[in-house]
């Protein structure tokens, strides 16, 4: 088979039809994720009702309650809103290096270290630094120590061959058990009797509502990240590189990308985005480092970004229905006497399907522009 | 004679204890894994399906009042597990990771929906056999009961070690690990040999779940598993996909996972927490120093895509 045969060939560009297909490709190429996402979530609810019918309980009344509970009224909206924000920042933990072919899942670990590093070193700065400068070190620290965190994944992945998706979770684990021993000793406020934590942060270090929501800054925070990702991964030479290294390493590597900084670097972003994650929870929620940051934030990541292709754009509103989702336990719990599980097995059965339906790529003519006739 | 007559030399006796009580789910969980990875495919889902066949043992346990059919539910789901496992990974352009953490996701939510019954009625232990009762210690009495399952998969990691090399299933299974195209060229399916690898591999890992809550610890919770299921795909790579190599590192794995509770029982008080983290940072280590980034692992079957 000659090279040329297995070029796609366009068309002579005559008749009315050939102004359009261009347009028709692009349209065609763009509605094929969106429509074989939307294919997987329904596929994923039905089986899920199947489940909720087989236990005796209806799939319908779950459904209206999931929505009252997440998007039904302002103040679940908000609640919503409120839940997406941390997941907007573990999710481009995992999305940045699925960009490389890399799949990290250690964001909990990092999201863990990234709080603690952010109450610690905000505890030297109580009652002697403005507000501003406390947040500004806030972040940086916790974005060092998340950056290190799943950097190091990245690095042992290039440098040592180490599988990085093992390595992370194990980073993960260890991540835990260090915050477990910091906060029960070293950092340990005296005062926190019953609950080991960090000492309470002052009122005036505390991350406020944005105007008009009762919602934390954090979710402005996790928006701009994955805008500003977005336009890195796509729009820079970095994310460009970046893209080449995670199609083919060879290819990148003949062509002289530097790929070993390529994975280091995006890897430690990506843990920088889970230590902000982190950090934003102890300065807008928590208040101190504690065993609350290991709230799952992490794994709920996994999830997102894999329903958003590790497309940062597509993270905003894949996080916001993940949070509504998961806003709407405690009320399904409460009305149908389910468990809080519930949700987990909801997310569980659409995180299954829609890697399932990654099979359905390129089987579609419709979507394929490469296998439409030539007359059309 | 009381519980700290012993000492500091409790630490190594405890540490030993906890290898043979500790490495157990890790025994089974490995020798699934190798069978599955032995056939070119990962199943990173582990840790759902022990979880699950934790609570469905159990909760068969509580029903029918024999651990032992408890142990066989368990198998049955967690056969059903790698089924799914196998089935989906069957398709092209999935990928058999990722297919790994959503099946671990759904497996832990599913458990956690289904045994939020059983967690209150306590269900009839798996029997242990007393090989301690020469000593006058408690401590050596309690490091020597031994649960039956330790026993079948010791047994299970020499028979798998001989059956891999000398029968006709062992070489099948190698061959498709090895090649999906040498495997067709002799006729065989490597899709349908995958499937029931990964099956058998997730019945295995249930048993490893059952022993957890049937067993030690012995009851059923949402924290049941401390990432066991996760912790034997890294194990399998340290034992170079041999199951003997998995017997022993199991035994390492638990002797460093007692280590924590062993020291906090004579009294070690500061920074015990760190101890809890030695199993993980030891698999870590042991990972970096037997990978390569320049030549595959030695061992390693073929069609497996550990590192792309």
């Amino acid at each position: 088979m000659t090279i040329e045969a297995n070029m796609p060939t366009l068309p002579p560009l005559t008749g009315r039809a050939g102004h359009f297909r261009p347009l028709l490709e692009g349209l065609a190429r763009r509605t094929e994720p969106v429509a074989i996402a939307l294919f997987a979530v329904v596929v994923g609810l039905a089986l899920f009702s199947v489940f909720i019918a087989a236990i005796g309980k209806s799939p319908l009344q779950l459904f209206q309650l999931m929505y009252a509970g997440g998007f039904g009224s302002w103040f679940s909206i908000q609640n919503s809103l409120s839940r997406a924000a941390p997941l907007l920042l573990t999710a481009l933990c995992v999305a940045l290096p699925a960009r490389l072919g890399l799949v990290v899942i250690g964001a909990e670990g990092a999201v863990v270290l990234g709080g603690l590093a952010g109450a610690a070193i905000a505890v030297p700065l109580i009652g002697s630094a403005q507000p501003l400068l406390a947040w500004v070190m806030m972040a940086v620290a916790g974005m060092v120590v998340g950056g290190i965190w799943i950097g190091l994944a990245g690095f042992l992945r290039h440098y040592r061959g180490v599988n990085e998706t093992i390595a992370s979770l194990l980073l993960s684990y260890i991540a835990i058990a260090l915050m477990n021993h910091l906060i029960e000793g070293p950092l340990r406020d005296p005062a926190s009797l019953n609950k080991p934590s960090t000492a309470q942060l002052p009122p005036e270090f505390m991350l406020g509502k944005i105007p008009g929501m009762d919602v934390h800054w954090g979710l402005v925070i996790g928006v701009l990240a994955c805008i500003g990702s977005w336009i890195l991964i796509e729009r820079t030479s970095f994310g460009f590189a970046a893209r080449v290294a995670g199609g083919n390493v060879r290819a990148a590597q003949i062509q002289g990308l530097p790929v070993g900084r390529l994975v280091v670097g995006l890897t430690a972003l990506a843990g920088a985005f889970a230590g902000l994650a982190g950090t934003i929870e102890v300065a807008a929620v928590q208040g101190s480092a504690n065993g609350a940051l290991i709230a799952g934030y992490g794994y709920a990541g996994i999830l997102v970004a894999f329903l958003a292709r590790h497309n940062p754009l597509a993270i905003i509103p894949v996080a916001i229905l993940l949070g509504g989702i998961d806003a709407s336990g405690g009320l399904i719990q409460r009305r149908m006497g389910l468990p809080d599980a519930t949700v987990l097995v909801l997310q569980g059965t659409l995180f299954v399907v829609i890697l399932f339906c990654e099979t359905l790529y390129g089987r579609f003519k419709a979507f394929n522009p490469d296998l439409w006739k030539r007359s059309a | 004679m009381d519980d700290t007559a012993l000492g500091f030399w409790g630490v190594p006796l405890a540490v030993l204890a906890g290898a043979i009580r500790v490495s157990t789910p890790f025994i089974f969980v490995s020798l699934g894994e190798t069978i599955t990875e032995r056939s070119g495919r990962i199943n990173l889902g582990l840790e759902g399906t022990l979880v699950f066949g934790a609570m469905s043992a159990y909760a068969v346990a509580v029903i029918t009042g024999s651990p032992w059919l408890g142990v066989l539910a368990a198998m049955a789901t967690g056969a059903v597990f790698g089924l799914i496992h196998g089935f989906i990974c069957k398709f092209p352009k999935v990928n058999d990771i990722a297919i790994g953490i959503a099946m671990m996701q759904f497996g832990l939510g599913l458990a956690f929906f289904l045994g939020k019954p059983f967690i209150q009625p306590s269900a009839p232990k798996l029997p242990a056999i007393a090989l301690g009762n020469w000593s006058s210690l408690p401590q050596v009495q309690s490091a020597l009961n031994i649960n039956v399952l330790f026993l079948i998969g010791a047994a299970l990691a020499v028979f798998l070690w001989w059956a891999l090399k000398n029968t006709r299933i062992g070489l099948i299974l190698r061959v498709v690990g090895d090649s999906s195209d040498a495997a067709r060229a002799m006729g065989l399916n490597p899709d349908t040999i995958r499937l029931v690898a990964t099956a058998a591999g997730g019945a295995l890992a249930a048993i490893g779940g059952a022993y957890l809550s049937l067993f030690y610890p012995g009851s059923w919770n949402e924290g049941i598993s401390s990432g066991q299921g996760l912790m034997a795909v890294a194990l399998v790579i340290f034992a170079r996909w041999n199951p003997i190599g998995c017997f022993l590192a199991s035994l390492l794995f638990g002797g460093a996972g007692a280590l924590g509770p062993a020291l906090q029982s004579v009294g070690v008080s500061q920074g015990y927490y760190l101890f809890y983290a030695a199993p993980y940072v030891m698999t870590l280590i042991i990972m970096i120093a037997t990978s390569s980034p320049t030549r595959p692992l030695a061992g390693m079957p073929g069609a497996l895509s550990l590192v792309k």
